[in-house]
């Protein structure tokens, strides 16, 4: 056996990356465990996923790796099981950068009856939890700047808000899918405050994607985005679970697709058949790798992947 | 010619409304629902000043006309400074502001890398260390071998340099041209 240089800082650092992703781990699943979620795993591969505009799969076998969990989670609960969450690995084709790779670790949950304001009252006690476990309370530092996910120091801007204040317009009046994604970037997302957790709500309809329109606003969705650290970290709906309209937006998005040069992708008729037994519903996409490396005051992926391949 | 936003990386040249950049940071980004994009920090070439663009992955991005030629150094008149292409005995006339305060460490004969943007001279980059003889200094203080104290000193082209103590007139020294620092004494045979 080759000696192993058991005191290299490399070595000690794998070390510490390793024990605070596991730690991470049991975090999450005592959070979800304890207030009665159950932990499910669904399928790898997929014959479909959700077609997105702008999520391209990577090819497996006769189908896709997943892009998200959703699907298989809500015929979960369609078929009755009401609160449910699963921890496992994600895959998007062609992401890649200081908060992006292309297998990362999904953390989803689902819950009915809710909407997306539940899944928010979740998130913020769940944040307060793992980073008490991991990092010994609600507030440390993470790249030298101060950061709080104490519960009251959670800001919440509507998407209108946010575009007005940083942007000069309002999206959800007249919608530009190429300003509102280049403006998001470029103006609203270094507008907001860095040091606590933000969530941006109520998106403009062309940007709801799985997400049900607001009952007194059909304009706006009811879907939130949490921001941490200036990092996109969660994206939660109140689930849309009308069957009609959920196979018009996945059309939409495949024509979107095709403009882009892109292909269709092919709709899960087993999802479509059972949104409509679903009962109003909340859930949630978090980025597990992105908190575990604001939680490991990391500053790129790079160092809490420590098989990332380049 | 055009490059796309997947071909952007960290020294590409790009142009945009006819001024040449480079890039010098790049960041991918992608909002969740949204499309790829590429946070860059770019040089001006010219100016030298840096800005921040991002850039979608479906823009076109123009590719500066940029030639790179290697000169020598011939002679110098008034501002201008004379080049020839060894290859093409071709003379090129670089205005003194192209040379960015490094005309001080030119050498006859002395091999410079110039960068031209549609036809024009944008900049220059001289061998990172060039020797120059001590042309006026104090009398050197014998033994004294410390490098820490600096007095001044001139070489031919006029330019003020710190040297050591144990340097005297006459002395050939070599000199950091990215810096305009003394580096050590060499022996010039």
């Amino acid at each position: 056996m080759r000696p192993r240089p058991a005191d290299s800082d490399a070595l000690r650092q794998q070390r510490r990356v390793l024990e605070l992703r596991a730690k991470l781990h049991a975090a999450i699943r005592c959070f979800f465990v304890e207030r009665g979620f159950l932990e499910v795993t669904t399928p790898l591969i997929l014959p479909a996923n959700a077609p997105e505009t702008h999520i391209d799969a990577i090819a497996a076998g006769t189908g896709w790796l997943r892009t998200s969990p959703e699907l298989a989670m809500k015929r979960l609960l369609a078929a009755g099981h009401e609160a449910i969450f699963q921890l496992g690995p994600c895959f998007r084709a062609g992401e890649q950068g200081r908060w992006h790779h292309p297998e990362f670790m999904m953390l989803e949950w689902y819950r009915a009856p809710a909407g997306y304001l539940d899944i928010l009252a979740d998130t913020k006690a769940l944040l307060a939890f793992v980073t008490t476990e991991l990092r010994g309370g609600t507030d440390f530092s993470w790249q030298g700047k101060s950061l709080s996910c104490a519960q009251d120091m959670w800001e919440k801007y509507t998407v209108s808000q946010a575009f007005i204040q940083f942007a000069g317009w309002d999206p959800a009046v007249r919608f530009d899918a190429d300003r509102f994604d280049l403006d998001l970037v470029t103006r609203v997302e270094p507008g907001l405050p860095m040091d606590r957790p933000v969530v941006l709500l109520d998106y403009p309809t062309p940007q709801a994607s799985l997400a049900r329109r607001k009952p007194d606003d059909p304009a706006r969705a009811e879907r939130w985005e949490l921001y941490l650290g200036g990092a996109e970290l969660a994206n939660a709906y109140s689930e849309l679970n009308d069957p009609v309209e959920q196979r018009t937006r996945f059309a939409e998005a495949n024509a979107a697709r095709q403009r882009r040069g892109e292909s269709a992708y092919p709709l899960d008729e087993a999802f479509l058949a059972a949104l409509a037994e679903m009962p109003p519903a909340g859930g949630i996409a978090l980025g597990v790798d992105r908190l575990l490396m604001i939680l490991a005051d990391a500053d790129s992926l790079d160092e809490v992947l420590p098989f990332r391949h380049g | 010619m055009a490059y796309t936003a997947a071909d952007l990386r960290k020294g590409l040249k790009i142009e945009i409304d006819g001024i040449p950049y480079e890039v010098t940071e790049f960041q991918f980004v992608k909002p969740g629902k949204g499309q790829a994009m590429y946070k860059c920090r770019i040089k001006n070439m010219i100016a030298g000043n840096t800005m921040e663009k991002t850039f979608r992955s479906v823009d076109k991005i123009d590719q500066p006309n940029i030639e790179s030629k290697t000169l020598a150094f011939s002679y110098q008149e008034g501002d201008k400074y004379i080049f020839m292409d060894n290859k093409t005995y071709e003379q090129v006339e670089l205005h003194k502001d192209v040379l960015a305060g490094q005309h001080h460490f030119l050498l006859e004969d002395l091999e410079c890398e110039v960068l031209f943007f549609n036809g024009r001279a944008m900049s220059v980059t001289l061998p990172a260390f060039v020797i120059k003889e001590i042309k006026e200094t104090e009398p050197g203080a014998r033994g004294d071998t410390a490098t820490n104290v600096l007095k001044p000193a001139k070489i031919d082209t006029g330019y003020e340099i710190g040297v050591p103590l144990f340097i005297n007139q006459g002395d050939f020294i070599r000199i950091d041209t990215r810096t305009g620092k003394y580096v050590e004494r060499v022996k010039q045979s």
